[in-house]
């Protein structure tokens, strides 16, 4: 019993920490709909801004603490409403998370600019001295550190829950979250409710992140997270609490903290259970809590009851593009494809052909996004993982087994879309943000613990992948590479686009638009998700094998969890749903990190990230991504000037012509066409 | 000889459980409860429909209609009862196995697919109809549209009247036209039970009328049943063989549409209780 204490006791205000996470995105999802997965991002930028006050200005802790969490991350609160949710009032959760993941991207990337790379060691604590031990329980030592955390934790939680239960600022704060347009009827100001909620939740991660500072030995400005094991615990408690209720939240929180502490007592520290099942405890009780927890469907169901006064969404450029530019443009491709191909392999110097060649792999990798994003609408926040399968596979295979690449990553595609089917079979019972989330998990497990094995990512010294030698051709040389690169981003593109226009495309843009209508028409959502799932995992395999073959050696940092979020944010800026957005995403992507390392100095690194960041944060607004939402915006002005020159010759030439003289397709000709000759029904 | 079964006697046929021939029903529901937290949105309801029979399925708002059908199309799994179709258990199957099975139904609140054209619309309904969504035939592209499968589709938008409009995407329809691509996308699954939830909602009397019309014409000529959730009266009236009426979860009258009408009853259920 007395060791059960020992180890049990200090789990409390280590669950705290979990805790105070949990509340905290229980409570930003309460008050302003959001999934903030961006919570963890926004703590460790007050925690930063805590530790430098106290020792680079050297002010005291008390007023650091005011400056940083009471002033400054109320006003981070504010400006992400002000700049950013307000916008979106009535995005779908789904949208809402895209922005998150964007922030989660962007706020640790820009910290680096602004205060350089240099480790921060030893940060401060906030109140009471975590080396002197205050008192003993049950013969345990409890130390300053442990109580500062268990005390705030249990008052702020306290003061929150009775915000909520019992204040009208908390029952406005629901009423807006549950339909921010039935509340403004209702006379709520809505847009202050839900700046003061946005406040109110960047107070409390300022906090959270100030009163973990003991937990971290130092503060690393590029590590985007350092709180990637709280963020995995908060989750779980945050899930386990049904992302409602506050008080289910801290106590889930603290149990963790206390069943982690039990386990990392009682169980042994070396063998097999300690490496392989120990590690891979948070996220299978994170993925089970998200998939069987009959609370979190809710999230789903929910639904704003005006939401029928939204405007269409918008169709693909393609589909409004002038019929007169359709030659124009297709000769211009071309030419682009050729004179891209040509001058690859002649003149352009050699660092921008590795560049090209991988941007033409990250493009295939990309296209699988745009089969589960943009075809499915579903969120897979793990295909980086599912490219680093390929290419570990790829390797592996080629090192022991000799087996030729070009093979090994076709086996590599095969073995991650059959992982990937193993995922979506778990996964299948959710969709949206339950959905994002597991795959978030699936991400994190094999970042932290999966590519960390030997036989998987090589162990430290990672894994090699030769360049192909097909028949007499040797693709060694950069350039060479590159034409086959080519040809395979060809051969899958031509396959999604199949894929797309075809029966199996039209039953995902069913189940995107309802996936109850879908289900009343036979189509089988469960075979339809892992159908499109295997195929994108499968294809991010095989892409992240021939990128494993450019770069020639593979480790697990090129395929951590956040190149996931990266990948996702990046395709969604340039567009999810067409091939070319992908392709626009890759070779973008490569480029520009390309450029940046040439003439940027390294503390400039992550503006790639925030530039993408910045792109997918108009998801909401522009769910078909920025650019296609800018070259329709071009399609219609160009359209525009031929209707005026069909109208300028028609009045010359005489009489007005029969019919409609705009030549522009899509619906956007067909939306006064209703009034004009839709047949009434029964008419 | 003696009875050999075992455990709980079946509930007894509901009204109408035969058809006219002494068949057994096309659809047979029998004793469906469901609660939602502490409120019994459904207690104990029968209901049967025949090959080839219309029912209309009325009663004020928050009767259970809407959920009587999402525990017969699978959307809800009801607490007890039991639903048999052609001879088919359907407790436990999923929604899209009970429509493979013939059973098409459109919705209170309009799903459609946003995105799709009106034609697309009932293309999906036509390919799903036909099983024909296999992977491989769109990566070898054979999942071009057949002449049979094109000329079944314009048959549909011709009688449900939206030829004119096949190119257009159902955002940029209104709500009437919209229930006429919830109809008519059923109606290409060639169902044997048709489920229409409120579909003259949005429609002008002459469009419910014409609607009307329709689900008689499909009944007639086709043989298909219909299941019909309706507040216009008169399109009750005319749409349907026989009424089930709905209150607070509980059938309360069902017959003929003239003597549902006149049960006093039916009338307190609509008008109150000093009716």
């Amino acid at each position: 019993m007395s060791h059960f204490l020992s180890y049990a006791i200090p789990g409390i205000p280590y669950g705290c920490n979990y805790a105070l996470m949990a509340v905290g995105l229980v409570l930003t999802f309460r008050a302003t709909g959001v999934f903030n997965l961006a919570f963890g991002a926004q703590a460790f930028v007050a925690a930063f801004i805590f530790d430098l006050l106290v020792r680079t200005n050297h002010l005291p802790v008390g007023v650091a603490f005011v400056l940083s969490v009471l002033v400054f991350s109320p006003l981070v609160g504010l400006g992400l409403d002000r700049f950013l949710f307000r916008h979106i009032p009535t995005a779908s959760t789904t949208a809402k998370l895209v922005m998150s993941l964007a922030l989660l991207i962007a706020i640790p990337q820009a910290l680096p600019i602004f205060f350089g790379n240099g480790q921060r060691l030893n940060p401060p604590n906030l109140w009471l001295n975590p080396n002197h031990v205050y008192f003993h329980l049950f013969s345990t030592p409890i130390n300053g550190g442990e109580v500062t955390t268990t005390v705030i934790t249990v008052v702020v939680a306290a003061a929150v829950v009775a915000m909520f239960r019992w204040s009208s600022i908390g029952l406005q704060m629901r009423a807006v979250v549950e339909s921010r347009r039935m509340s403004q009827l209702e006379g709520i100001n809505a847009p202050r409710v839900a700046a003061g909620a946005w406040a109110l939740s960047s107070t409390l991660a300022g906090l959270a992140g100030v009163l973990l500072l003991p937990l971290t030995a130092s503060l690393q400005p590029t590590d985007p997270l350092q709180y990637t094991a709280l963020l995995v615990a908060g989750l779980t408690a945050a899930s386990v609490a049904s992302m409602r209720s506050l008080p289910i939240a801290l106590a889930a929180g603290i149990g963790l903290g206390v069943v982690e502490n039990l386990l990392a007592g009682y169980l042994p520290t070396g063998g097999v259970i300690a490496q392989t099942v120990v590690p891979a405890f948070p996220f299978v009780v994170l993925v089970g809590t998200l998939l069987l927890n009959p609370g979190l469907r809710q999230l789903e169901l929910s639904s704003d009851p005006l939401a029928a006064a939204d405007p269409p969404p918008a169709p693909p450029s393609v589909s409004i593009r002038d019929r007169r530019l359709e030659v124009p443009t297709r000769v211009g491709f071309w030419v682009l494809v050729v004179a891209f191909l040509a001058s690859s392999v002649t003149w352009v110097p050699g660092y921008y052909v590795t560049a090209f060649a991988e941007g033409l792999c990250l493009s295939i990798v990309f296209l699988s996004i745009t089969l589960i994003t943009g075809m499915s609408g579903q969120l897979s926040l793990c295909q980086a993982a599912f490219a680093g399968i390929g290419a570990f596979a790829a390797g592996q295979f080629a090192e022991h087994l000799g087996l030729p690449v070009l093979l090994g990553a076709v086996v590599g595609g095969l073995l991650a879309a059959v992982v990937g089917t193993i995922v979506a079979i778990v996964a299948v019972r959710v969709s949206g943000l339950l959905l994002a989330l597991v795959t978030l998990t699936f991400a994190l497990y094999c970042d932290q613990t999966l590519f960390g094995y030997s036989w998987t990512g090589g162990g430290l010294t990672g894994v090699t992948v030769p360049r192909p030698v097909l028949g007499s051709i040797n693709f060694g040389s950069d350039r060479s590479f590159l034409v086959l690169c080519f040809v395979a981003l060809t051969l899958i593109s031509v396959l999604v686009l199949l894929v797309q226009r075809g029966t199996v495309g039209r039953y995902l843009a069913a189940m995107r638009g309802s996936p109850v209508a879908a289900a009343s028409l036979g189509i089988s959502l469960r075979t339809a998700r892992l159908t499109v799932f295997a195929m994108s995992a499968g294809i991010a395999g095989f892409g992240g094998a021939l990128y494993g073959s450019v770069v020639q050696h593979v480790s697990a940092d090129l395929f951590v969890y956040e190149f996931s979020l990266v990948y996702v944010v990046a395709v969604i800026t340039t567009g999810s749903r067409t091939v070319e957005g992908a392709v626009q995403a890759g070779i973008g992507f490569s480029v520009i990190q390309l450029l940046l390392t040439l003439y940027l100095p390294t503390r400039f690194a992550g503006i790639e990230p925030i530039l993408f960041a910045f792109g997918a944060l108009t998801y909401a607004a522009h769910p078909e991504g920025i650019i296609e939402y800018q070259k329709s915006r071009w399609m219609v002005r160009v359209s525009k000037l031929f209707s005026a020159y069909d109208a300028r010759r028609a009045r010359k030439a005489g009489p007005p012509a029969t019919g409609t003289s705009g030549s522009m397709e899509g619906y956007r000709e067909a939306l006064p066409v209703l009034g004009v000759t839709g047949k009434p029904f029964g008419g | 000889m003696a009875d050999l079964s075992v455990g709980t006697p079946a509930p007894a046929p509901a009204f109408g459980a035969l058809g006219a021939d002494g068949t057994a029903p096309l659809l047979d529901a029998r004793s469906i409860s469901i609660r939602f937290g502490g409120v019994a949105a459904l207690k104990d309801v029968s209901v049967t429909v025949a090959a080839g029979e219309a029912v209309g399925l009325v009663g004020p708002n928050g009767a259970g209609k809407t959920t009587l059908f999402n525990c017969l199309c699978g959307q809800l799994n009801p607490s007890s009862g039991t639903v048999t179709f052609d001879g088919h258990v359907l407790d436990d199957m999923p929604a899209h196995m009970r429509a493979r099975l013939g059973i098409r139904r459109t919705f209170q609140r309009v799903e459609v697919f946003p995105e799709l054209s009106v034609r697309d619309h009932m293309m999906v309904a036509e390919r799903a109809r036909r099983g024909d969504g296999a992977l491989w035939k769109d990566l070898l592209n054979m999942g071009k549209p057949k002449p049979d499968e094109l000329a079944h589709v314009e048959e549909i938008l011709d009688l449900v009247g939206l030829n004119e409009m096949a190119e257009v995407p159902v955002a940029a329809l209104s709500l009437g036209h919209c229930r006429l691509v919830e109809l008519g996308r059923a109606l290409c699954g060639e169902p044997r039970l048709l489920m229409a939830d409120e579909p003259s909602s949005g429609l002008d009397i002459t469009e419910t009328a014409a609607l009307a019309g329709v689900l008689r014409g499909v009944q007639r000529d086709r043989g298909m049943a219909v299941l019909l959730v309706e507040h216009d009266m008169e399109m009750v009236r005319t749409a349907v063989d026989r009424v089930v009426v709905l209150d607070v979860g509980e059938i309360i009258a069902q017959g003929s549409f003239e003597s549902v009408v006149a049960d006093p009853e039916v009338r307190r259920a609509y008008l109150g209780r000093s009716a």
